[in-house]
């Protein structure tokens, strides 16, 4: 690492932790994987919730500007009203598309059973 | 000299004057690759019969009186997150494993059209996310200056193909400088337009508000050649613009009076003596000419990169759901769906992306969201408006592409942070949408390529590559890496 | 204590357009699995969603009906979950800033007309259909899951009421006007038996005169009318059962069972799921502004709120301008003609959903394929009011012009049922009658004035049947007295 990068990192950490503190930020990792659905390990949830602790000290330097008044951006040059006309065009064919499938049947996605309704999204925490 | 190292409109001539064919260009490029290859791994697949068709389909053409344009004939690739219709699409992620695109993108139909050879998917951070093309589940590509170097990314098998000479310019996409930075770390032209002109149909997606595909060329002229090929309205991207284009058939610029702002957030101690000086010599060269170079501050570009590590991870947590297991690519197995997705996501996702997607989850989940998502959304709102404002005084701004020139492999790769912090000069126009371009502009002392960027407001593309062109003139860099050197 | 129900209802309505929401995929239903599927609504990589013009300008039409403001900035957000029938794992779908706000809808349980506010109208898209395989075909004893793509992306506008709503009956009768609105409207099929049009109640109990709201219950899969009021009365048994007992009221989501006519538990929702909604990157923001609006409204067809209103000014009761309000258009154009036509607004609603319907009825005939334009229902009515026909005579009358005799004078006619109401003609007869009946005009002249019923059958008989019943009697009392 270049003494540039680190004076830089070790200037921004300083500064992001005690953003990070007065913001009472805490990241529970275990629930931030289950929303992104992955498997993941005590080990890998410890590892990835270190660096994530950095990064997001990092980036809580946002806080440091009022945006009081400013709206969100939207599309950066400011566009509206993108659409098309309610025209039907062929669909693809479907052995193409059931070619890709990991598995398959009946002119169906096979997959194994579910458990329903926005399982997992709930409180489970 | 090799036919390889021949520039596109060199190529074209060629070609037209009777010195070569289209099929010869290609063979070319296939021996630069042969020979290269091995020690670069610039490609994840080289399409052998699909470009040598299309090359002789190119001759066979113009011999019949169809040209086709600037691009005709020429050997171009693609970085493996656009999708060629029957070739596959691997976004170098395992998750994707096996998946064969069933239609073309956007700029591939415009580069078939354009009667471009496309040679082959080209290696890449998985997903685009990274600066060193070492987050490739295929392994790293290397640095054709110097191969125990990274070639930058995210498009960094893009770079350093067209630098060595296995391909005559390549397609890229920018994210937060995927484009710019490995362009400067190569020693090639690399450049972002405005947002929206180039469509993003059948670009796998990273961050939509962000991404856009751009070229990457040896020249200021090739890659003008390519990006007028691939930009224009696209009906089938709804953020496509489709008011006016730039006419940037023939971008004219008079030093004299042209208004230059330096980044002061971008100069001083921040970047690397070397990068810091080639950019001063640059600036000096501008005004010997009669150019007006001021010193501008964009306090904005304090925060910049911190919001860009929140919009883009956010909205990849987003586009990268829909690798789950069910319709197509990879699948591990589960008892349940749910679990099946879980571990096919948490097999298939390599740890920079199961990175972003954790911290963009985190970003825009309750109690964060506003503080996060939203406050760096405002920010990109802020910015862009202190960027407009610095264009009322200023014809463009310039930094540095990139704070240091290539580094080793491996050097990065631990500490995330001092990874992204390569984005520093170039995530800003990204978040702001505006076009920004990298120049070669000299060597380091160890003979590493750095890059130089010029920034334009919106739609400010014809003054950009005048003044890029500019600049390559000033500075005549014209080296070649050193492998593509020894092969001449 | 009694106990005050609050009920709130969201409705997804599947818009009928020719392509789907956000690609050009038909909208289809019953297809073979996955043949209507492209890359968009796939999913696939590098894929985006454009947006379909024709569904939005159906949410304006469906906003302005419920009398919504139309607002003039709106966005698509993302709604991040995972589901296997959902392709993106996020659907497009809209959060803090929806298409349309603050509208009512009148409905009237017979009751007197109650406006339901609206909360808002959105636009997004439909998700794939899983079908569980495996014991019971039902979801938790499921082996394997198939998942059709066909319905992902087919647009969808969500409907949301306030609680206004405050029995099963009025949930009913809501989801009714409602389905009555989009059907008129020409937007949707809304069949609920094709899962077009979806009902969903969230139900909650407080005591009479509290303004606090009750914890709320989402009850979910009721497959028709029927089955909507009779889940939300049971619901509301539930809760005012669990309440009395003393138990709590648990936030949560419930399934209706049809066949046992009750609802089960499906999952605890407390801590509600976290969708991580977050404008759409892929989609630019909408302008819906006047010019666009104005543009809409003047396609609207009269809608049934409207009509009933209009209906009622003519003079009908309550009961009749609603029966006539949502019947058959054509049944409704018959009417409008026939008022246009001079016909007695209250007489023409009254043949229109009396005999006329019953002879439909009788005859299994369409209101489309009905041998009767209004004017000649004006005739019709014009004949009864005007005494040359006879209610009874009427009935023959109209059954023969809807049997392709010809128009009502001629067929009455033909048939030899014109009243003979000129007072001279009658006056005549009278005079022969009491003439030939001395005995009866003795009997009523000795006060037993009920004979007079005999005499106006006498009347009746010596006119072949012709005669005004209500004139004979009239005159035969004058000649009496006289």
């Amino acid at each position: 690492m270049t003494r540039w990068l680190a004076l830089t990192l070790a200037n921004v950490m300083r500064q992001g932790t005690s953003l990070c503190r007065a913001m009472a930020i805490e990241i529970d990792i275990a629930h931030v994987a289950r929303l992104a659905r992955l498997d993941l390990d005590e080990d890998q949830l410890a590892h990835y919730g270190a660096q994530l602790d950095a990064i997001v000290a990092y980036a809580a330097e946002v806080q440091a500007v009022d945006t009081s008044d400013i709206p969100e951006m939207s599309h950066p040059m400011g566009m509206e009203n993108s659409f098309r006309d309610d025209v039907v065009v062929p669909s693809l064919d479907r052995d193409q598309v059931l070619e890709m499938a990991p598995a398959q049947e009946d002119g169906a996605f096979l997959v194994p059973p579910s458990l329903g309704d926005e399982a997992e999204e709930g409180d489970e925490s | 000299m090799s036919l390889a190292d021949l520039s596109i409109t060199e190529a074209a001539a060629g070609r037209r004057s009777g010195d070569h064919s289209f099929v010869d260009l290609f063979d070319a490029v296939l021996t630069r690759a042969n020979h290269t290859e091995a020690q670069l791994h610039c490609y994840l697949v080289i399409d052998h019969r699909g470009a040598r068709a299309a090359a002789e389909t190119a001759d066979g053409e113009l011999s019949a009186g169809t040209d086709r344009g600037p691009l005709h004939g020429i050997p171009i690739a693609i970085k493996d997150n656009m999708n060629i219709d029957g070739l596959e699409t691997t976004c170098a992620s395992q998750i994707l494993s096996g998946w064969v695109a069933p239609y073309d993108a956007h700029v591939i139909t415009r580069l078939k059209e354009a009667g471009a050879v496309l040679v082959g998917k080209t290696n890449l951070d998985e997903f685009a996310m990274g600066s060193s093309t070492e987050n490739s589940s295929y392994g790293a590509t290397r640095n054709p200056w110097d191969t125990t170097r990274v070639p930058g990314g995210s498009s960094g098998g893009s770079a350093a193909s067209v630098a060595v000479g296995s391909s005559f310019a390549a397609l890229g996409s920018d994210t937060g400088g995927s484009i710019r930075q490995p362009g400067s770390l190569c020693g090639v032209v690399g450049l972002k337009p405005t947002y929206g002109t180039v469509s993003r149909r059948g670009l796998v997606a990273f961050s939509s508000s962000l991404d856009q595909i751009g070229p990457l060329a040896r020249n200021v002229e090739d890659s003008r050649i390519l990006l007028e090929a691939i930009w224009g309205h696209d009906p089938g991207d709804a953020t496509s613009w489709n008011g006016d284009y730039p006419d940037i058939s023939a971008p004219r610029v008079d030093l004299r009076g042209l208004r230059v702002g330096v980044i002061d957030q971008l100069s001083g101690d921040a970047f690397e003596e070397a990068v810091s000086d080639a950019t001063r010599s640059v600036l000096d060269g501008l005004s010997d000419e009669g150019a007006e170079v001021g010193e501008v501050s964009l306090p904005g570009f304090d925060v910049a990169l911190a919001a860009y590590y929140l919009v883009a991870p956010a909205e990849a947590s987003a586009n990268l759901a829909r690798f789950d297991g069910v319709r197509y690519g990879l699948r591990e197995d589960g008892a349940t769906s749910e679990e099946m997705m879980r571990v096919t996501r948490a097999t298939g996702f390599g740890p920079e992306v199961l990175r972003r997607i954790l911290l963009g989850t985190f970003s825009l989940s309750a109690g964060y969201h506003d503080a996060f998502y939203g406050q760096a959304q405002r920010i990109r709102t802020h910015l862009t408006a202190e960027m407009n404002r610095a264009y009322e005084e200023y014809d463009v701004l310039v930094s540095p592409t990139s704070p240091t020139t290539a580094f080793e492999l491996g050097a990065r790769t631990a500490d995330p942070l001092s990874m992204y912090f390569s984005d520093v000069a170039t995530a800003p126009s990204n978040l702001s949408g505006h076009p920004a371009i990298s120049v070669p502009v000299g060597l380091d002392e160890g003979g590493l390529p750095i890059g130089f960027q010029i920034l334009a407001p919106a739609f400010g593309e014809e003054r950009m590559f005048a003044v890029a062109a500019e600049v390559e003139r000033l500075v005549g860099f014209d080296t070649r890496p050193v492998l593509a050197a020894e092969l001449a | 204590m009694t106990w005050a129900p609050v009920v709130g209802i969201e409705v997804h309505v599947e818009l009928r357009t020719l392509s789907k929401m956000f690609c050009g995929c038909a909208v289809s239903f019953g297809g073979a699995p996955n043949t209507n599927v492209c890359p968009t609504c796939l999913a696939l990589p590098g894929a985006l969603p454009v947006p379909n013009r024709t569904a939005l300008d159906s949410i304006v039409a469906i906003g302005l009906a419920l009398n919504c403001d139309i607002n003039e900035h709106s966005i698509f957000h993302r709604k991040n979950y995972f589901y296997t029938d959902l392709p993106k794992n996020y659907q497009i779908s809209q959060f803090d800033l929806p298409i349309a706000t603050d509208g009512w809808l009148e409905v009237d349980t017979g009751e007197g007309p109650r406006r339901i506010r609206i909360e808002r109208a959105h636009m997004e898209e439909d998700t794939g259909k899983s079908t569980h395989v495996g014991e019971g075909g039902r979801i938790h004893t499921a082996e394997k899951t198939l998942v059709d793509f066909n319905r992902a992306g087919t647009p969808l506008v969500e409907i949301v009421s306030r609680p206004d709503i405050h029995s099963a009956v009025e949930a009913r009768a809501y989801a009714q006007e409602l389905r009555a609105l989009v059907v008129e409207l020409g937007v949707s099929d809304a069949r609920m038996e094709e899962g077009s049009i979806r009902f969903d109640a969230n139900v909650s109990i407080r005591p009479h005169g509290d303004s606090e709201l009750g914890t709320k219950v989402e009850i979910k899969n009721m497959n028709s009318f029927r089955s909507l009021e009779r889940a939300v009365d049971h619901e509301i048994g539930r809760q005012i059962g669990a309440m009395e007992a003393g138990k709590p009221i648990v936030q949560e989501t419930r399934h209706w069972d049809e066949a046992g006519g009750l609802t089960t538990s499906m999952r605890g929702k407390e801590g509600s799921s976290d969708y991580r909604y977050f404008p759409d990157p892929d989609l630019v923001p909408l302008r819906i502004d006047e010019e666009w609006i104005e543009r809409i409204r003047g396609t609207l067809p009269e809608l049934p709120s409207t009509r009933r209103q209009r209906y009622l000014g003519q003079g009908l009761d309550s009961h009749s301008a609603g029966v006539l309000a949502s019947s058959d258009a054509d049944l409704r154009s018959l009417h409008d003609d026939a008022v246009a036509s001079g016909a007695d607004p209250t007489a023409s609603a009254n043949w229109i959903t009396g005999e006329i319907t019953a002879w439909m009825r009788r005859t299994e005939t369409e209101p489309g394929d009905l041998d009767l334009d209004g004017a000649r229902l004006a005739e019709m009515v014009g004949m009864v009011a005007d005494g040359d026909l006879s209610a009874s005579a009427a009935k023959d009358v109209l059954d023969g012009v809807l049997s392709g005799e010809g128009g009502p004078r001629e067929v009455a006619e033909a048939r030899d049922l014109i009243q003979v109401s000129d007072r001279a003609a009658v006056s005549e007869i009278v005079g022969s009658v009491l003439a030939d009946n001395p005995e009866a005009v003795a009997r009523y002249r000795d006060g037993e004035h009920k004979v007079v019923g005999f005499l106006v059958g006498q009347v009746m008989r010596a006119s072949g049947g012709k005669a005004d019943p209500q004139l004979a009697n009239e005159l035969l009392r004058a000649q009496l007295s006289g």
